[in-house]
């Protein structure tokens, strides 16, 4: 069977085998060879070559950062990324998330028996590309194949190492009354760009996601001496979802301004229409940072020079140690709750 | 951004509020009928702008919140039936029936899709031709003419596997039946601007002057809103009660004529339960005899059975303006959007739900004041 359209530079003979089957992961030669053809090929660097059940590094000296997370985005592809780069941006933000640069990652595949092998290259090639792009090692990985109708296509989970060269204090209990509440860019896009593709409404544009590694940011701000108190990677839940967590795990009021935070004119527009509230819409290469006041131009300046964070906007400010709270001051001027989304993010009859 | 934020500036809202407070003379009672505008209201704090003199009632315009409980319970029978694609919009998913809602009968197993449409739903059914396609028809008049379309496609595509469970109800005859209890205190109304985008307002004309209440076609940004408001303050104070039209964008006085002529031809009035409310006369519409092989409720025999809502749920007083959500005492610790107990809680445009989702903290405050 000849797929044309195949790209040719797939190590996995696709004569034989167009599609993945059980015993890709049985462990027999199928599984050696998908192994040593297509991930080992792909991932290939001193440490995963010397092909041992476990990977062995040296680390450089400080404090270590370490985070997992499972990927089961659909559809797979979508405009701006995929399952294969998001797997790498998210992890590798998680370890941003504590200042920490991020060295190594593991990498767990779960594939539904069937899957087409072009697609499972494809992911595999964009995920090497954007682990080289973030400057990390896939050290140590592993597969499964599951019977069809058991997985939805790819499921993937990424665990990352990250070292931490810096003596601040960064974690969500540290956010104090006064501090700049800064969003390192527009909101939305990744979350309106997946529902788009996935429920197949067609705007004027297309929107694609925001998904990328955000660490050069992070490393810049740190650089500069900039004092953070807090990083939060905003993902599923949105700004609205993170500024809750870290009002909660503070124990403080924060007060956000809507005209100050970023959102494209698409975005809103998009989710006028589905009756969606961008700042409950998912994101995949955008963090909030809590800075000491004194820090906060000297921050956005900093932020504004690096190209992940160019749009990057101050929204509000933490306002006192006080039962949690999160207000949003209106277009109008008048404050109200942002609340964390109640459950899946479900449009509206009219 | 492009004929959005024009009608969310703040300068010009503060413009309009001083307005409305000049010529506030007295107190009005102002009922917005559609949960839209409640919505938008408590989300963008457009009552505090306003004089304390002028009280804003929510209406009982939100088509998930009146959609009764036994209907809820028959969407759930049927999305359960392993034949069956059930096709909702999505803020349907969430509202509880009597034991459960759609997404946990998704959870189990049910084939139950979000569309955006009801075309999709016919789409679905042309695709699938060995699974029953069932499209949940709820909503206003706003919503009416696309599922009247979808029923009329179906019957000219002699589709056998699409049907419709219809909940669909009417505006004008809820502001009736508000108008005539002898609790009403509501003076006037802002009338649903994308309601009236499909039927004009001419059907409010006899409201108006049989109740003598001002009735004002009203948008859904908070400049629409507050120039309805103003437009409403006018009238109240200068005696007058007539129907005025606040959101010519896009509302005529005769409306859209071939949505209403679909609706006609597929659709008959009918009387209707509000859920919260109670039934209604001529206030829901029905399939007429010609498109009755696309009821649901006929095809997969179902029975009409009556369920008690919970004892404690205030919704009946708030969706007729005689109590704010604040004051049910099992508001916001009892009955949350996670866990309602009724109507006005479940969607996002129910007044209860606005005023837990937006002003848990002023409650707070309140509370702590007794």
């Amino acid at each position: 069977m000849k797929t044309p359209d195949f790209n040719a530079a797939c190590p996995i003979p696709i004569s034989q085998y167009s599609h993945v089957l059980m015993a890709h992961g049985g462990g027999g030669k199928l599984m050696h060879r998908l192994l040593e053809d297509l991930f080992g090929k792909a991932f290939s660097n001193p440490i995963l070559d010397a092909r041992h059940d476990s990977a062995q590094f040296t680390v450089p000296p400080g404090r270590l950062a370490m985070t997992t997370d499972s990927y089961v985005v659909r559809p797979l592809f979508f405009p701006g990324g995929d399952i294969g780069s998001m797997a790498v941006h998210g992890t590798v933000n998680d370890l941003a998330m504590s200042g920490a640069r991020p060295l190594y990652l593991s990498c767990g595949f779960i594939i539904e028996e069937g899957l087409p092998m072009e697609t499972l290259w494809r992911v595999v090639c964009s995920l090497r590309d954007a682990a080289n792009k973030s400057c990390v090692q896939i050290v140590t990985g592993d597969t499964k194949v599951v019977d069809k109708g058991k997985g939805d296509g790819l499921f993937i989970n990424t665990t990352g190492l990250g070292v931490i060269e810096h003596t601040q204090k960064i974690l969500p209990q540290n956010v104090q009354p006064g501090d700049a509440v800064i969003v390192s860019g527009d909101l939305g896009q990744h979350g309106m760009a997946i529902m788009a593709v996935r429920e197949g409404l067609q705007f004027e544009s297309t929107i694609a996601s925001d998904s990328a590694p955000v660490h050069a940011a992070v490393s810049a701000l740190l650089k500069a001496g900039v004092e953070i108190h807090c990083l939060r990677d905003l993902t599923r839940g949105g700004l609205a979802s993170a500024l809750n967590e870290i009002a909660e795990a503070a124990g403080v009021k924060i007060a956000v301004e809507q005209k100050s935070i970023p959102v494209r004119e698409d975005v809103h527009a998009a989710c006028e229409m589905l009756g969606l509230d961008p700042l409950h819409v998912a994101n995949e290469g955008r963090f909030v940072a809590f800075v000491a006041a004194k820090d906060s131009a000297r921050a956005l300046a900093v932020l504004h020079e690096v190209e992940v964070s160019a749009r990057a906007a101050l929204i509000g400010r933490v306002l006192e140690n006080s039962h949690p709270l999160v207000t949003l001051k209106s277009a109008l001027g008048v404050n109200r709750i942002l609340d964390m989304p109640s459950g899946e993010q479900l449009p509206r009859i009219c | 951004m492009k004929f959005l934020d024009e009608y969310r500036d703040g300068d010009l809202a503060q413009k309009l509020a001083a307005e409305i407070h000049r010529v506030t003379t007295r107190a009005w009672k102002i009922m917005e009928v559609c949960g839209g505008q409640t919505h938008a209201i408590v989300k963008f704090g457009i009552d505090e702008l306003l004089p304390k003199q002028i009280t804003l009632i929510h209406g009982p315009g939100c088509p998930v919140c009146v959609t009764p409980l036994e209907v809820i319970d028959q969407a759930l029978e049927i999305a359960a039936r392993p034949e069956v694609i059930f096709t909702s919009f999505g803020d349907m998913l969430r509202v509880p029936g009597s034991t459960t809602d759609l997404l946990a009968v998704k959870a189990k197993g049910g084939d139950v899709r979000i569309v955006y449409s009801p075309l999709d739903a016919v789409k679905l059914a042309e695709e699938n031709p060995l699974r029953e396609v069932v499209f949940f028809g709820v909503g206003f008049e706003t919503t009416a003419p696309a599922t009247a379309m979808a029923v009329y496609q179906a019957a000219q595509k002699q589709l056998k596997n699409f049907s419709l469970l219809i909940s669909h109800v009417l505006v004008p005859p809820a502001i009736e039946a508000l108008m005539s209890s002898p609790d009403c205190r509501v003076q006037a109304f802002l009338a649903a601007g994308h309601v009236c985008a499909v039927m004009g307002y001419e059907e409010y004309l006899p409201l108006a002057k049989k109740y003598r209440v001002p009735i004002v076609v009203t948008g859904f940004e908070p400049l629409d809103i507050l120039h309805g408001i103003l437009m409403t303050v006018q009238q109240l104070e200068s005696g007058r009660a007539e129907v005025e039209n606040q959101y010519v964008r896009a509302v005529s006085r005769a409306g859209n004529q071939p949505a209403q002529d679909l609706v006609k031809k597929v659709f008959t009035v009918v009387p209707r339960k509000w859920r919260g409310i109670g039934e209604i006369p001529q206030s829901g519409l029905g399939l007429r005899r010609g498109y009755a092989a696309f009821d649901a409720a006929k095809k997969f025999q179902l029975t009409d059975h009556r369920v008690a809502e919970p004892a404690e749920c205030i919704a009946g007083q708030i969706l007729q303006g005689l109590k704010k959500p604040y004051e049910c005492p099992a508001f916001g610790a009892r009955c949350t959007p996670e866990h309602p107990f009724g109507a006005t809680m479940v969607s996002s445009e129910g007044a209860c739900a606005a005023y837990y989702r937006y002003r848990r903290h002023d409650l707070k405050e309140m509370a702590g004041a007794k």
